[in-house]
C-alpha cells in the first residue's frame, strides 16, 4: 500500500496532507483523553501499535504470484478508534519512509489515510456492525481486520486512479486493483486470523480494559469465565 | 489445558503464507514473481510517463542493510507485545494464587 516517495503529483500530495492531518491531530487529543481516563489501558495501546509494527513488516507471499504486507490496523481501530490508530499507523510510515524507503515523506499523507485513516475506520465500523447483530467479538474482530487490511490496498489503488487516470479513471482503476486488491485478498484474511489471535488472548487475561473501552459487553466476559473457569 | 484454538489459528495463516511458495515453486524474481506489489504499481506509474519528482533522503545501501531495519521493526513490535502480555499473564496468575490463599484463610478461620 506504500505509494513509494514522489509517485504522486504535488498537489495530490498536499490535498492528502490536508485531509489526513486533522485527523492525525484529533486521534493525538483523543489518545491523550482515553490515556487520562483509563491509564490502565496504555499498554494496549502499546500493544496495538507494535502490532502495526510486526505486521506492516512482514511482506507475504500471495496466490497472485506478488508480495505484499498486512497493515496491522484492524486491532487498534477496535480497540481505540480510527483516529487513535491513525496516529499508530503514522509512525510506523515515518519509520518505513525514513529507514527503509518504503513509501515517503511527500506521499505520507496519502499513505497514512489509506493505512492509517480508511482501513481503521472500515474496521470500526464493521465491528460496531457486527456487535449490533448480536454476534460474538472473534467473528466481530476478524471481520474488522479483514476489512481493515482489505479496504487500505483499495484505497491506495483509487487514490494512484485518481492521481493517474491513464486512459481513463475505470481502466486505471482496474489495473491498480489487481496489482494490489487481488493479492491482497488472502493476505487480509491471514491478518483476519493473526489479530483474533491477539485479540483473544487479551479477552482472556484483562477483560476488564476492553469493558472500559467498551470494545466488550460485560456479559460477554462473564461467558468466557465460566467456559475457561481459573484464569479469570 | 491448552487452548488449541490459536494453534489451529496460526496453522491456517502459515497454510495461506505457503500454498503460494508451493503453486509456484522454482519459479523466482527473475521469471517476475515473488516482486512487491508496491514496486508494481510503481512500474505502471511509470509506465503512464511520469516520473517521480522527489527521491527517498536515504535508502539502505543494500538488501541485506534493509532486512536488518525490517527484522529490526518486526522486533520492536515482537518485544513490546511479548511483555505487555508476559505481564498480564503473570497478573492473572498472581490473582489467582491471591484468591486461592484467601479462601484457604477462611477456611482456616472456619476450622478454628
Amino acid at each position: 500500500m506504500h505509494i513509494m516517495e514522489g509517485f504522486l503529483p504535488w498537489q495530490w500530495c498536499l490535498f492528502w496532507y490536508l485531509v489526513a492531518l486533522p485527523v492525525v491531530a484529533y486521534g493525538i487529543i483523543q489518545i491523550k483523553k482515553i490515556t487520562d481516563k483509563h491509564p490502565e489501558s496504555k499498554p494496549l495501546l502499546a500493544v496495538s501499535g507494535a502490532f502495526i509494527f510486526i505486521l506492516s513488516s512482514l511482506k507475504l507471499p500471495s496466490v497472485t504470484g506478488s508480495c505484499s504486507h498486512p497493515t496491522g490496523n484492524g486491532l487498534g481501530a477496535v480497540l481505540f478508534g480510527p483516529a487513535v490508530t491513525s496516529v499508530l499507523g503514522a509512525i510506523v510510515l515515518v519509520f518505513q519512509a525514513l529507514l527503509l524507503a518504503h513509501g515517503g515523506l511527500t506521499t505520507l499523507g496519502a499513505n497514512i489515510f489509506s493505512m492509517g485513516i480508511v482501513g481503521p475506520f472500515a474496521a470500526w465500523l464493521v465491528y460496531k456492525g457486527v456487535k449490533k447483530i448480536g454476534w460474538g467479538p472473534s467473528i466481530g474482530i476478524f471481520l474488522a481486520a479483514v476489512m481493515g487490511d482489505w479496504l487500505t490496498y483499495v484505497t491506495t489503488a483509487t487514490q494512484l486512479s485518481l492521481a493517474f487516470p491513464v486512459p481513463t479513471f475505470g481502466e486505471a482503476f482496474a489495473k491498480f486493483m489487481i496489482v494490489f486488491a487481488y493479492t491482497q485478498v488472502p493476505l487480509a484474511i491471514a491478518e483476519g486470523l493473526l489479530t483474533v489471535v491477539i485479540f483473544e488472548y487479551i479477552m482472556k487475561l484483562r477483560p476488564d480494559i476492553l469493558i472500559k473501552l467498551k470494545v466488550i459487553k460485560p456479559e460477554k466476559t462473564e461467558e468466557i469465565v465460566e467456559k475457561m473457569p481459573g484464569v479469570a | 489445558m491448552v487452548d488449541k484454538k490459536p494453534i489451529i489459528l496460526l496453522c491456517l495463516v502459515a497454510i495461506i503464507a505457503i500454498t503460494p511458495l508451493v503453486m509456484y515453486s522454482g519459479l523466482g524474481e527473475d521469471e517476475g514473481y515473488f516482486g512487491g506489489s508496491d514496486d508494481a504499481a510503481g512500474e505502471l506509474i511509470e509506465e503512464t510517463g511520469y516520473e517521480p519528482w522527489f527521491n527517498s533522503l536515504w535508502e539502505p545501501p543494500s538488501g541485506e542493510i534493509e532486512s536488518l531495519l525490517f527484522a529490526l521493526q518486526a522486533a520492536i513490535g515482537a518485544i513490546i507485545i511479548g511483555y505487555v502480555l508476559g505481564y498480564y499473564q503473570g497478573q492473572a496468575k498472581a490473582r489467582k494464587r491471591e484468591e486461592v490463599d484467601e479462601q484457604v484463610m477462611s477456611t482456616n478461620k472456619i476450622s478454628k
